[in-house]
C-alpha cells in the first residue's frame, strides 16, 4: 500500500486502534485533515479552542486508560495546546499530541504560524519528536504510542511539517507491530529480593499505613491493591491523584492526606512506623513540612519511576517496578510467609484510628439558609450512587469533591492533581463522555475556572454530549480568596468575579438546558432533575454559600498532626 | 562535591538540549560540558562536570537516564578515572617574555603551535588543575585569549562505558 505522509499518519492511528482524535484544523496540517476527511474509521472531535482539545484527549485517556490523542496546527495551535501537555505529563497520562509545523525548508526562518514546537514543549513532555522525512513517520508513530504508555506514562509531541504530509509524495506503507529502542527499556516486575523485604517488614508493624497515588489509578493497580490491603487489614490513605484506586467507601480507607486531607489519615501518616507508598510521588501537598513527615516510619516505597524515589523524602525500601505486578507478587509472598502480623498491635492501632476517625473532621454546618457545597456534592454522589465520572476544575470546589464524593472505582476521577489547571474540567468531561456515551459523566466546577474553557460548550453540543455541568457559584476565586482570608487578613484582591453571566441563559445560547438552584430545600429536586434529563447537556448553576472554606487544612510550614480543624468540628 | 559524569546517547538532533534543558529546569548545575560523535556515528558520548551533595547527584543521574535518547550512563567520580582537557591559549611573546614562555610551556609538556613575532598560541593537555597552573604561571597581561575544551573523562581497566 503506498500512502502520503498525510496518509500514514492517519492510517498509523487506525492500526494503533485509535476511535477519537480531538483537534482544531488549521494551515500546516491541511493535508492530514483532507485525509480525515476521506474516511470514517477515526472520529474526530472539532474543539472550540486546542487547550480543550488536549484536556479532552486527557480526560479520554483517564477514564479508559487508552492513550487520547490530539490534532493541533502550528504555531499559535501548538502553544494553545501547551497547558493541556504540562497538565497530562503533570499527572502521567498517556497522550499523543499531533502538531503541524511549517515545511522544512521554512523552518527557522520565522515563517507564518512558526514557533519552535520542540523547545517549547520539550520540559513538559515525556518526549518529543521532528519527523524531517516521511520515511521515518510510521516508525516515529509507533514510538510515540509506546513511550507514551509505557513505564510512567506521559504526553508524547510529533511535530509534523506540512511537506512531510504532501498528497503528491507517497511511499510504501508500514506499521510496525511493536518496537524495540535500545534507550528506552521501562522496568517490567521489581525486584523479588526487596519485595520480600518489604513484606517481612510489613508483617513486624504495628502502625502500618498504606499511601497509595495517582500510580495505582494509571498502573491498572487498584485490584491488587485492594487485595493486599484486605489481605494484611492495612489502613489505606490516597493522594488526589489515587483517588478511587481502593474504594472510598470501604471502613479501611480514611480518606485522602495531605493540605486539605481528612484528620484521621494525617494523624495515621504522623504516628504510623510502617509506611508503604504505593505510585505516589511525596509532593509537597502531600507531605506538609518534610521535616516532620512520618518521623517515626520505615518507609517502603514502590513506584515505576526511579527518579521519584527518594527525590523529596529519603525511603528504606524502594522497589522499582510496575505496581500491578509488585503488589500481585506482595500478596503472594505475604500468603505463603511464615509469620502472620501482629493481631494485637493491629487491633490497637486500628482502635487509635477510629478514635480519630470520631472527630468527624468532614462535619459541616448546615446552618445560614444557603446551599453548602459539601452538601451539593453529597446530594449529587447519592443521586449517582457514587458511580458517575466526576471531571473537576481547581480550587475549592475540586478539594470538596475529593472530600465529599468517595469514589469506589479508578478512572472515575478526573482532575488536574499536579498542575492544578483552571478550565481543565468540561473538556476533561467530554473525553470522559465521548469514551463513555451510556453513562453519567458530571462536570463539578467553580464560577472562576468554568470561564476559563466555557466556549467548549459548543462542542458539547455539535457532537451531542449530554454532560453535565454542576457549577458551585461562590461568586469568588474561592480558594485564593480563602488563603486572603487566613493569611492576608480578610484583604480580598482580585478575587470577586463580578460581572457574572447569567449561566442559564448561556447555557441555553449553546442550546443547552440552563437551571438554577440557591435554596436548600430545592437542591435534592434541582440535582435530580439534572440527572434525569439523559440526552440533553444540563447546565446547573448552583449558588453556594460565598464564605464556606475548605477543612481541615494543614497551613504551609506544619506538619501532618498540626491540622486546622474545621470551626464547626471541635476535638472532644 | 565534583563530579564527573559520562553519558552515552543517541546521536540525535535535539539530544544535547534536552540534557541542558534538564539542568537549567531542575536548578542543577553545569561547569563543563564536552560532546561528540563515539566511533558508532548513532552514538554521541557527552563528559558532564557538575556539583551537588550524594542526593543532588543521585536524581541527576536518575534524570538524565530517565530521558529517552540517554542509552547509559556513568558517574566516573566512584571509581578511578582519567581526565584530560585540552587548553589553547594565545599569549605575548615579546622581548624577555618570549623565551620564559617557552621555558613554562615546556616545563608543562605544551607545545607552540603557531607563532608570530610577538605572540605565541599554546596547545595543553591534561587534567584541569594542570591548565589551572599553568594559567596561573603565565603573567595575566600577558595572556591574550584562552578556549578549554572542559574535561573529558574514562575509567580506569579494562571496562568501558559501551553498548
Amino acid at each position: 500500500m503506498e500512502l502520503s505522509g498525510a496518509g500514514i499518519l492517519v492510517q498509523c492511528l487506525k492500526d494503533e486502534g485509535v476511535e477519537y482524535l480531538f483537534g482544531y484544523p488549521g494551515g500546516a496540517v491541511l493535508h492530514i485533515y483532507d485525509e480525515i476527511f476521506k474516511q470514517d474509521e477515526l472520529r474526530h472531535i472539532l474543539v472550540r479552542h486546542e487547550q480543550g482539545a488536549v484536556h479532552a484527549a486527557d480526560g479520554y485517556a483517564r477514564a479508559t486508560g487508552k492513550p487520547g490523542v490530539a490534532l493541533l496546527t502550528s504555531g499559535p495551535g501548538a502553544t494553545n495546546g501547551v497547558t493541556g501537555v504540562a497538565t497530562a505529563y503533570c499527572d502521567s497520562i498517556p497522550m499523543v499530541v499531533l502538531t503541524g509545523q511549517v515545511p522544512t525548508p521554512f523552518i527557522g526562518s520565522d515563517a507564518f504560524q512558526e514557533v519552535d514546537t520542540l523547545g517549547i514543549t520539550r520540559p513538559c513532555v515525556k518526549h518529543n519528536f521532528l519527523v524531517k522525512d516521511v520515511r521515518d513517520l510510521a516508525e516515529t508513530m509507533k514510538k510515540a504510542f509506546y513511550i507514551a504508555t509505557s513505564g510512567r506514562p506521559g504526553p508524547v509531541v510529533i511535530d509534523v511539517p506540512k511537506d512531510v504530509t504532501d498528497p503528491n509524495i507517497k511511499i510504501p506503507y508500514h506499521y510496525p507491530k511493536s518496537i524495540k529502542m535500545r534507550s528506552y527499556n521501562p522496568v517490567k516486575r521489581g525486584h523479588s529480593g526487596q519485595i520480600k523485604k518489604a513484606v517481612d517488614l510489613i508483617l513486624s508493624a504495628e502502625r502500618p499505613v498504606i499511601y497509595s497515588g495517582g500510580g495505582v489509578v494509571t498502573g491498572d493497580g487498584a485490584a491488587e491493591l485492594t487485595g493486599l490491603a484486605r489481605e494484611m487489614k492495612l489502613p489505606v490513605t490516597s493522594t488526589l491523584m489515587g483517588l478511587g484506586g481502593y474504594p472510598g467507601t470501604d471502613r479501611q480507607f480514611l480518606g485522602m492526606l495531605g493540605m486539605h486531607g481528612t484528620y484521621e489519615a494525617n494523624m495515621a501518616m504522623h504516628d504510623c512506623d510502617v509506611l508503604i507508598a504505593i505510585g505516589a510521588r511525596f509532593d509537597d501537598r502531600v507531605t506538609g513540612k518534610v521535616k516532620d513527615f512520618c518521623p517515626d516510619a520505615k518507609i517502603i516505597h514502590i513506584d515505576i519511576d526511579p527518579a521519584s524515589i527518594s527525590k523529596n523524602v529519603r525511603v528504606d525500601i524502594p522497589i522499582v517496578g510496575p505496581v500491578k505486578h509488585v503488589l500481585a507478587e506482595m500478596l503472594k509472598v505475604v500468603r505463603a510467609h511464615k509469620n502472620q502480623p501482629d493481631r494485637e498491635a493491629l487491633a490497637q492501632w486500628w482502635s487509635q484510628l477510629e478514635k480519630w476517625r470520631s472527630v468527624d473532621c468532614l462535619k459541616y454546618s448546615s446552618k445560614g439558609g444557603r446551599i453548602k457545597p459539601q452538601a451539593a456534592i453529597e446530594m449529587l454522589h447519592k443521586i449517582t450512587n457514587g458511580d458517575a465520572y466526576i471531571a473537576s476544575d481547581v480550587g475549592q470546589h475540586q478539594m470538596w469533591v475529593a472530600q465529599y464524593y468517595p469514589f469506589d472505582k479508578p478512572q472515575h476521577w478526573l482532575t488536574s492533581g499536579g498542575l492544578g489547571t483552571m478550565g481543565f474540567g468540561l473538556p476533561a468531561a467530554m473525553g470522559a463522555k465521548v469514551a463513555h456515551p451510556d453513562r453519567e459523566v458530571v462536570c463539578i466546577t467553580g464560577d472562576g475556572s468554568i470561564q476559563m474553557n466555557i466556549q467548549e460548550l459548543a462542542t458539547c453540543q455539535h457532537f451531542n454530549l449530554p454532560l453535565k455541568v454542576m457549577l458551585l457559584n461562590n461568586g469568588y476565586l474561592g480558594m485564593v480568596r480563602q488563603w486572603q482570608e487566613f493569611f492576608y487578613d480578610s484583604r480580598y484582591s482580585e478575587v470577586t468575579v463580578e460581572a457574572q453571566p447569567d449561566f442559564i441563559k448561556l447555557a441555553q445560547a449553546y442550546g443547552h438546558v440552563g437551571m438554577r438552584v440557591e435554596r436548600p430545600e430545592e437542591l435534592e429536586g434541582a440535582l435530580r432533575k439534572m440527572m434525569e434529563i439523559k440526552d440533553r447537556l444540563v447546565f446547573l448553576d448552583v449558588v453556594v454559600d460565598p464564605g464556606e472554606n475548605v477543612y481541615p487544612m494543614i497551613m504551609a510550614g506544619k506538619g501532618h498532626h498540626e491540622m486546622q480543624l474545621s470551626p464547626d468540628c471541635e476535638l472532644s | 562535591m565534583r563530579h564527573i559524569i559520562s553519558i552515552l546517547m543517541e546521536n540525535e538532533a535535539g539530544a544535547l538540549s534536552r540534557v541542558a534543558g534538564l539542568f537549567s529546569a531542575r536548578g542543577y548545575n553545569i561547569e563543563s560540558l564536552t560532546v561528540a560523535p563515539t566511533e558508532d556515528p548513532t552514538l554521541s558520548r557527552m563528559t558532564l562536570v557538575t556539583r551537588g551533595n550524594e542526593e543532588i547527584i543521585e536524581q541527576i543521574t536518575k534524570q538524565l537516564h530517565k530521558l529517552i535518547e540517554v542509552v547509559k550512563l556513568a558517574d566516573l567520580s566512584e571509581g578511578v578515572h582519567i581526565e584530560r582537557e585540552m587548553m589553547l591559549i594565545k599569549v605575548q611573546a615579546k622581548g624577555s617574555h618570549r623565551e620564559e614562555v617557552k621555558r613554562l610551556v615546556d616545563i608543562f609538556r605544551g607545545r607552540i603551535i603557531d607563532v608570530t613575532d610577538s605572540s605565541y598560541i599554546i596547545e595543553m593537555t591534561g587534567n584541569c588543575d594542570k591548565l589551572d597552573a599553568f594559567i596561573k604561571a603565565v603573567h595575566k597581561d600577558l595572556i591574550i585569549e584562552t578556549v578549554r575544551t572542559g574535561p573529558s573523562g574514562i575509567a580506569r581497566g579494562t571496562k568501558g562505558l559501551s553498548l
